[in-house]
């Protein structure tokens, strides 16, 4: 394990100067978050007020934008281009890259989770969230979640040019069928049946509770455990799925 | 000493690919062996499974006394590796590269030390993705030695190198000699082999059609050519004698006061060796 510390070190190096990640995934949710708040921020939505609803939203959005596609998609680059093979024949072990990788996905994405409650609070008047400390345990379960979800997920993508299209085409379906930044309510029934097993829908709602109803995370074990249901799954596949080589070698 | 590499009748088929067949040669400890073939002999697929990438199918593989589908990171501390292609992070430096790579072994040679091995001095701080190919594969062995390893495998070092950047590339390849480093490196080039290896391994289709030193292959063939021309016909003398007969037929032309046109007198070289054991008999 002495190891971790540098591997930490050059992953958050690495993940802090890529541009393309830190638009995408860093950005993007809050520069969203912006527009659709000056766009109904004063509706009311959920007997909430719609920016308040739309800074939970945007959570959800940045979790599965850093944690899970971000993630993934990096991932499933660095194999397919061979640089998980020239670091396999060190002895860097598989354990320690990966948790270093998760480690820096999650300090990223509480540093983005920090920025978008601050964002809300300075320009849409939010208020400071209610539970605090609630709040860290279910942004941690989160990013846990999805992050491993999304090393799964690199197990079943083939190719790197596969990466971005499998990953969307899971991504903003989910986004969007989540509640983010729709109410859930007004969908058709069977949307509303795809929602209700999708994990997304779950961070957001807990989310949602801690936030603004002032409940704290263990008042809420239904959806900690379907949470923690999906990241379970997430970590099996994960560690039966992982390669360092890329496919067609 | 047992051998840094022994390999004993090692076979591998992808599918109906017979890729390697019975394949064995020890390397000695200290030793620069090639192994040399055309494309698809099967040189990746050996050194991948001496390296612990590739499973084996039957014979028997021993690395530094390990064998390489069971080698953990203890042997790993111990082996530098060259791939054929595989890639660094883009975002760091050379620098960087080669620091990243040093915290993972315990006895890492300095950075700085290391980029001067590999000729890097004016990129040290400029970021992997603006290297050229040639100096992104300098840096690629510059991370092969950064943990100081008793064995390194190099798979096609100079593929794609230009003149100029193969020779510097040789001559740091020998300079690893006098660490007393193992080299085991793969190649498709002659001269390569015949300017650095101590023994050379030739493979055909998946199997070791010769085994020796460059010049005990070349000594295994046939004998030296004499090729001259005389009323506009080419004639060709093949012998085991050269120094006798060049002398009869100088004699005999300088007493009919003739000139032997375009004479000629050459050994075969590795290259006509290599083509010869390489190519299917076309006739």
């Amino acid at each position: 394990m002495s190891l971790y510390p540098h591997e930490l070190r050059y992953q958050m190096r690495l993940y802090w100067r890529s541009r393309e990640l830190a638009f995408f995934t860093f950005l993007l949710p809050m520069i969203l978050f912006l527009l659709l708040g000056f766009a109904y921020g004063d509706d009311e939505i959920q007997g909430v007020k719609g920016s308040n609803y739309l800074l939970t939203g945007t959570l959800g959005y940045g979790l599965i934008a850093t944690a899970f596609a971000g993630l993934a998609i990096v991932l499933v680059i660095r194999r397919e281009e061979g640089i998980l093979k020239r670091l396999r024949s060190t002895p860097l072990s598989a354990p320690v890259y990966i948790s270093a990788l998760l480690t820096t996905t999650m300090i990223a994405f509480l540093i983005q989770a920090v920025c978008i409650i601050a964002l809300g609070m300075a320009v849409f008047g939010a208020s400071f969230p209610h539970r605090p400390f609630s709040l860290v345990l279910a942004l941690v379960l989160g990013a846990a979640s999805f992050a491993a979800l999304g090393v799964g997920l690199t197990g079943v993508i083939r190719r790197s040019e596969g990466a971005s299209a499998v990953v969307n085409a899971i991504y903003f379906p989910m986004l969007f069928l989540s509640g983010s930044f729709f109410e859930r309510d007004t969908f058709p029934g069977f949307l509303q049946a795809v929602a209700d097993v999708l994990p997304l829908t779950y961070f957001i709602k807990l989310v949602f509770e801690i936030m603004l109803r002032g409940h704290e995370i263990w008042e809420r074990p239904g959806d900690v455990a379907v949470l923690s249901a999906w990241g379970l799954v997430g970590a099996i596949v994960a560690i039966r799925r992982f390669r360092w080589v890329p496919q067609e070698d | 000493m047992s051998p840094a590499v022994a390999v004993h009748e090692l076979s591998k088929s992808y599918g109906e690919l017979q890729a390697l067949q019975d394949v064995s040669f020890a390397i000695e400890t200290g030793e620069i062996f090639g192994v040399l073939g055309p494309n698809g002999a099967g040189k990746t697929t050996t050194v991948e499974i001496l390296e612990g990438y590739r499973p084996r199918d039957t014979g028997s593989v021993e690395v530094l006394g390990v064998d390489p589908s069971r080698g953990g990171a203890d042997w790993r501390q111990r082996i530098g590796v060259v791939l054929q292609s595989s890639a660094m992070y883009q975002t760091l430096t050379v620098a960087e590269s080669l620091a990243l790579y040093a915290g993972y072994y315990e006895r890492p040679r300095r950075v700085d030390e290391v980029v001067e091995v590999v000729g890097l001095e004016e990129k040290r701080d400029s970021r992997v993705r603006t290297l050229s190919g040639g100096q992104k594969r300098r840096l690629d062995v510059g991370l092969a030695l950064i943990g100081d390893p008793e064995l390194l495998f190099l798979d096609e070092p100079t593929t794609g190198f230009d003149p100029q950047a193969r020779r510097r590339a040789w001559e740091s390849i020998s300079s690893l000699r006098e660490l007393g480093k193992t080299i085991l490196l793969t190649t498709h080039y002659l001269d390569e082999a015949e300017r650095l290896c101590d023994r050379v391994a030739v493979l055909r289709d998946g199997r070791i059609v010769a085994l020796g030193r460059p010049g005990e292959l070349t000594g295994a063939l046939p004998p030296t050519e004499i090729r001259y021309r005389r009323d506009g016909k080419d004639v060709v003398i093949r012998t085991e004698e050269p120094t006798k007969v060049l002398h009869e037929l100088t004699a005999e032309a300088l007493a009919a006061g003739r000139e032997l046109e375009t004479l000629e007198v050459r050994r075969p070289s590795l290259e006509e060796v290599y083509l010869s054991l390489t190519q299917e008999e076309s006739e």
